[in-house]
């Protein structure tokens, strides 16, 4: 078969999609997100306890809890959200524990992540699923 | 936000070196920058983008917040007391403006 510039072309193209079909679902820039609060670090599991709602009726207000005892600053993000970060929890001196809670929105269901960074220098994570009956993203 | 009123719940005594819990509360619509009015153009972004906790200038807590965090944010965590003092409390608005309470602590 002799390649025509125009069978070229149309093979490139064909490429470029099957490279960029992949368009990049929430998820890829949640792990994106996470490996640049740990700087490619491996993340180890245990240590820290994430409390979430198996079902929120009403995703604009779903509280969540983080605790993990020797953090020194805890991530979390909300995987399936239009921009996943949720904040970063920096614990001071004066910190009597680890943890807090708040109240996040989340647009469906999802996976709720918390990233630890712990004072030696190492990283876990927790992960729940949270039911959203209504989404709180106002889309 | 002429209207901000921020809450904060912190017990008034407590022995030294005591953990007390602290509830935080401020009113605020945390606009996300993703929502539409109804001709379809998107509302700006205005939300808390930092909130601190501190006790007689040392940190307790540093937040940064993203735009998931609910209408009307609230914290709670758990602060040492390891004197008597006062608790100072910031919240900050990305149009600038600062949302500042105190909260004083008798250690007995």
């Amino acid at each position: 078969m002799e390649l025509t510039r125009r069978g070229f072309m149309a093979l490139g193209a064909g490429a470029a999609a099957l490279v960029l079909l992949p368009i990049r679902p929430a998820h890829a820039s949640v792990e994106d997100a996470i490996a640049e609060f740990t700087g490619g670090a491996e993340i180890g599991e245990g240590g820290i306890t994430l409390t979430t709602p198996e079902i929120a009726e009403n995703g604009n207000t779903v509280p969540v809890s983080v605790d993990a005892p020797g953090a020194v600053a805890i991530v979390m993000f909300a995987a399936g959200n239009p921009s996943p970060d949720v904040g970063t929890f920096t614990f001071g001196p004066l910190a009597a524990s680890q943890s807090a809670s708040t109240r996040i929105r989340l647009a469906g269901t999802q996976e709720v992540i918390a990233v630890a960074k712990m004072a030696d220098g190492s990283f876990v994570r927790a992960a729940n699923t949270v039911k959203v009956t209504i989404g709180g993203c106002g889309g | 936000m002429a209207d901000v009123k921020p809450r904060v719940r912190v017990p008034k005594t407590a022995s030294a070196g005591e953990a007390i819990t602290i509830k935080t509360l401020i009113n605020h619509q945390m606009e996300s920058g993703v929502r539409k009015d109804k001709d379809g153009n998107l509302i700006p972004r205005q939300i808390i983008n930092r909130f601190v906790c501190t006790f007689n200038g040392e940190t307790v807590l540093d937040v940064a917040v993203e735009p998931a965090v609910s209408t009307n944010p609230y914290f709670e965590f758990q602060a040492l007391v390891p004197e008597t003092g006062e608790f100072t409390f910031q919240w900050f608005d990305d149009d600038g403006s600062i949302y500042e309470t105190t909260a004083a602590i008798e250690v007995s």
